[in-house]
């Protein structure tokens, strides 16, 4: 018993270790921009340069879009497939899984092939990046808004509203979706979380969001990438931290992650 | 000397006091129940004759060699969990097999004792099944031919029917039973089931806040409670307030009405006292025992009927007592309001 | 409601035959998937055997036969594997220390909080975290060179094989973590109190029950796992600048400019992403179906 728990705290401190040190030679490197002291100059200069206020403005309205649409999209689909057609399960499933097996890199590639010429023709449109969010964060998407349909009893549901008279606009708006606020939150919260630093189908369809200002400023300057790296993980830290204080108690967690 | 020795066993956790000074020794071949409700103590102490809790203080003692500080792995005890605890993703014969194959047994052998095993249990033809593809009742069965595979010197079971439905229960009990007499190994059950103690053991064990209320035969233990709780525990009882007029001659009154008890009170005239009388032994037809039988009338109050018995409420004036009487179609039960004497002897009559 | 609908059916149109109308509810999801996921997708693969002039050709997958480009998915491959592996084994050490090892309550929760964090925080931020902490001028490196250790004379190089990989590995064993701890959690006490009590060791338990149990979900995390590297592409390009020849990278080169010098060798190297990961899909299912037979 007594091995077995230094082993247990042997494993656990080196993943600290690993989670840690990374964070703290960032944090450490972002406050070194004056030489010889301590300073916020890097953030200084990120959060005054306007072409970091334009490139975070601009991701964050895609990702309020994205969300938008995927919510649009994926609550009366999931809804209507718990309800009325359990038989498309499996397929709703495996196309909500499917950006798993087509990775970013690839789908940027063929959105491109299809959207750059008639008869449609969208690479000119950010309608075309917000579609792409909206294909990546169907698997989270998904996945939280049938863990919440899972965890109330929607034909009941149903039922009850309809015996009352009411319509199928009303049950989803009064019924359906405030009861599924807290998956919605953690869908949210998890998409916003991707989309605002996300580096392949901006870069590749050639868009002033935040991920290829990002990396554009790690290829010529030093310092304030460091500050930008602690801001993001202090937002996705948020993000995830908003996450579970609203799923506390349910089983919500939050996989994902554009790589 | 006796098979299995507990002696002066404590548990504690922290603070928690979960077994306290358990003494019991139990012979060869006995089967013996832990009787109790949950939070008493009987599982604490089948898990320390298991190896999986070490005692406080105290020992244990298997055929004369001392167990206590000795790992489960080396006890040679069998054990049935409440929740089968059959290992999932291996086939019936697997799981019967697994401690012979851990004790390195050859194949021929092992093979030969899970057939054996499996006629046991009348399970031959589900040995390539997995766990999932069985019942509870069957999933227990093939879990008690697991704990037997290994020949082991004492049987234990935790709670092994509470997770079935009633009839597989009593159906299995039975079964439990007849193997444990072929077989003839020295068993300890635990249980929260007054009925299922009292018709499998051979003697009973009850149980409370870590310690020992009384141990004795079924038949001990159920017509003659040697503490309050041991009678409210084992069987139905109707109990009733009752005021002591002569303690000499055993002489009470429940509400304003007289009633005798078989044997001298120990408390002095005008003291109250609860006496507790087995619904089994109220009659509506005055049917003296040898020692005069008591008379209580009241008002019938409610009439439940369960099948094959209906159940009978009569009021006295405070005081309320129930009988069960035999369903029998052609006979009209009491209506309720109705006017209604029960008798019974007065050696029924339990003071508690 | 259903019944009542069918009663009436019959009065109405007797003979046109059964429509399932409720289809038309994912009617809008289908088409979306199908214009932005489906199509695209499938458009690879019709260009990745069509020459300049739209004709069929086989020529683009012939070329994917070339040293420099199955060098490439070599490479890709080796780096999703070392990862998925090393990930799966630390992340599965380190659940497993928080769910049966023994330690504090919150500890766990502690974990899944930067678990959950740290498997999302990928792309350029973390790229530049590690150029902090092990680029030439990082942290560690700086630290480790005033202790005697010159790390990148000793051969190692953040922008190379083994720094990508160290890299990677910051969002794989977090999300390994944040999956198998739920399964370990199914390991019910009484199998390893009923291995015991058959007379069975620790090394039983883990050998014959525990580690089967734990077979399925730690081969299809594996493979997620696996994929997860496999198709990135911001950590990588971020932290190498397209000096390593990952098959993402040639990719996103060739979208920015034709380095290949070939559009449709391009979509033959985007199908050959897509058949892999299709591949690793089928050998999980094989061998869940194998490793899961007592599974309902």
């Amino acid at each position: 018993m007594k091995r077995s728990r230094f082993w247990s705290w042997l494993w656990i401190g080196l993943g600290i270790l690993y989670f840690f040190i990374p964070l703290l030679a960032t944090l450490n490197f972002s406050l070194r921009m004056k030489k010889d002291v301590i300073s916020l100059m890097a953030y200084e200069k990120v959060l005054a340069d306007p072409g970091f206020v334009k490139s975070f403005t601009f991701s964050a309205e895609m990702a309020f879009f994205t969300i938008l649409a995927s919510m649009i999209l994926i609550v009366p689909t999931a809804y209507w497939v718990h309800l009325r057609l359990p038989q498309a399960k499996p397929i709703v499933e495996f196309i909500t899984l499917l950006p798993f097996v087509i990775p970013a890199i690839v789908l940027v590639f063929g959105l491109i092939r299809i959207f750059s010429r008639p008869p449609f023709v969208l690479t000119a449109s950010p309608a075309l990046l917000v579609a792409g969010y909206v294909v990546l964060s169907f698997p989270y998407m998904y996945r939280a808004v049938d863990n919440g349909l899972r965890a109330m009893d929607v034909r009941s549901l149903t039922e009850a509203a309809q015996s009352l008279g009411a319509g199928w606009g009303t049950i989803l708006l009064k019924v359906i979706f405030p009861n599924l606020k807290v998956a919605l939150l953690s869908g949210t919260f998890l998409t916003f979380a991707i989309v605002i630093g996300e580096l392949t189908l901006a870069s590749l369809l050639a868009w002033p969001a935040l991920g290829p200002y990002m990396a554009l400023l790690g290829q010529n300057r030093a310092y304030e990438p460091a500050a930008l790296a602690i801001m993001s993980f202090a937002l996705t830290w948020g993000m995830i931290g908003l996450i579970q204080v609203f799923t506390r108690g349910t089983s919500g967690t939050a996989l994902g992650g554009m790589k | 000397m006796a098979f299995l020795e507990i002696n002066n066993v404590n548990k504690r956790f922290g603070q928690f006091v979960a077994v306290e000074d358990f003494n019991l020794k139990v012979e060869r071949g006995e089967f013996v129940s832990f009787l109790g409700p949950s939070g008493c103590g009987k599982t604490t102490t089948l898990r320390m004759v298991a190896g999986f809790e070490m005692p406080t203080e105290g020992e244990i003692l298997i055929s004369g060699a001392d167990v206590t500080h000795k790992p489960p792995n080396q006890r040679n005890v069998g054990m049935v969990f409440q929740s089968y605890a059959l290992f999932p993703n291996m086939t019936v014969a697997d799981n019967i097999g697994f401690g012979l194959k851990v004790a390195r047994k050859g194949k021929d052998e092992i093979a030969k004792v899970v057939d054996e095993m499996l006629a046991l249990i009348h399970m031959e033809s589900f040995r390539q099944r997995y766990p999932y593809q069985m019942s509870g009742g069957q999933q227990q069965r093939v879990a008690l031919a697991r704990a037997l595979a290994i020949h082991p010197q004492v049987l234990l079971l935790d709670e092994p029917l509470s997770a079935l439905d009633a009839k597989i229960r009593v159906e299995l009990r039975t079964e439990i039973r007849a193997i444990q007499q072929k077989l003839g190994i020295t068993t300890i059950y635990v249980t929260h089931d007054q009925e299922e103690a009292l018709s499998l053991s051979d003697r009973i064990v009850v149980m409370k806040d870590g310690h020992i209320e009384q141990v004795g035969s079924p038949f001990q233990i159920y017509n003659f409670p040697e503490t309050p709780f041991v009678a409210s525990f084992v069987g139905t009882l109707n109990v009733v307030d009752a005021v002591v007029r002569d303690p000499q001659s055993g002489a009470l009154t429940v509400d304003g009405q007289e009633i005798q008890t078989a044997q001298p009170l120990s408390v002095s005239a005008g003291q109250t006292v609860r006496i507790a009388v087995r619904p089994e032994m109220l009659r509506m037809t005055a049917n003296s025992g040898s020692g005069g039988t008591n008379e209580l009338s009241g008002t019938v109050d409610t009439v439940t009927f369960l099948g094959s018995i209906v159940r009978v409420q009569v009021r006295l004036e405070k005081s309320k007592l129930f009988f069960d009487m035999f369903n029998n179609p052609h006979l009209v039960p009491p209506q309720v309001g109705e006017k209604l004497t029960v008798y019974f002897p007065r050696e029924a009559c339990l003071v508690v | 409601m259903k019944s009542k609908q069918q009663g009436d059916a019959p009065l109405a149109r007797p003979s046109l035959p059964k429509i399932n109308w409720n289809w038309l509810g994912v009617m809008p999801f289908f088409l979306f998937a199908l214009l932005f996921l489906i199509l695209p997708a499938s458009s690879l693969f019709v260009g990745s055997f069509q020459d300049n002039q739209g004709q069929f050709t086989f020529n683009n997958i012939k070329n994917l036969f070339t040293p420099y480009i199955l060098n490439s998915y070599k490479l890709t491959i080796q780096v999703s594997l070392v990862t998925a592996v090393g990930g799966a084994l630390f992340g599965f050490l380190m659940a497993y220390a928080v769910t049966l090892g023994g330690l504090p309550r919150w500890l766990r929760t502690a974990l899944t909080t930067f678990s959950g964090v740290a498997s999302n925080f990928a792309g350029v931020p973390l790229a530049f975290a590690f150029i902090s902490t092990l680029g030439r001028v990082g942290l560690v490196t700086v630290i480790l060179k005033s202790l005697g250790i010159n790390i990148y004379q000793q051969g190692f190089n953040l922008y190379s094989f083994w720094g990508l990989c160290l890299t990677y590995m910051y969002f794989q064993f977090p999300l390994m973590v944040l999956i198998i701890s739920p399964s370990l959690d199914g390991l019910r006490r009484e199998w390893r109190e009923a291995c015991e009590n058959l007379g069975g060791s620790s090394w039983h338990y883990w050998r014959h029950v525990a580690l089967p149990i734990l077979t399925p979900a730690l081969i299809s995390t594996t493979i997620l796992l696996f994929g997860n590297s496999f198709g990135a592409y911001a950590t990588a390009y971020a932290l190498t600048g397209g000096s390593l020849n990952l098959v993402p990278i040639i990719i996103g080169a060739q979208i920015r400019g034709d380095v290949l010098h070939d559009t449709g060798l391009g979509y033959a190297l985007a199908l050959g992403m897509v058949v892999i990961m299709g591949a690793s899909i089928l050998g999980y299912t094989v061998l869940q179906n194998r490793a899961s037979r007592w599974l309902r």
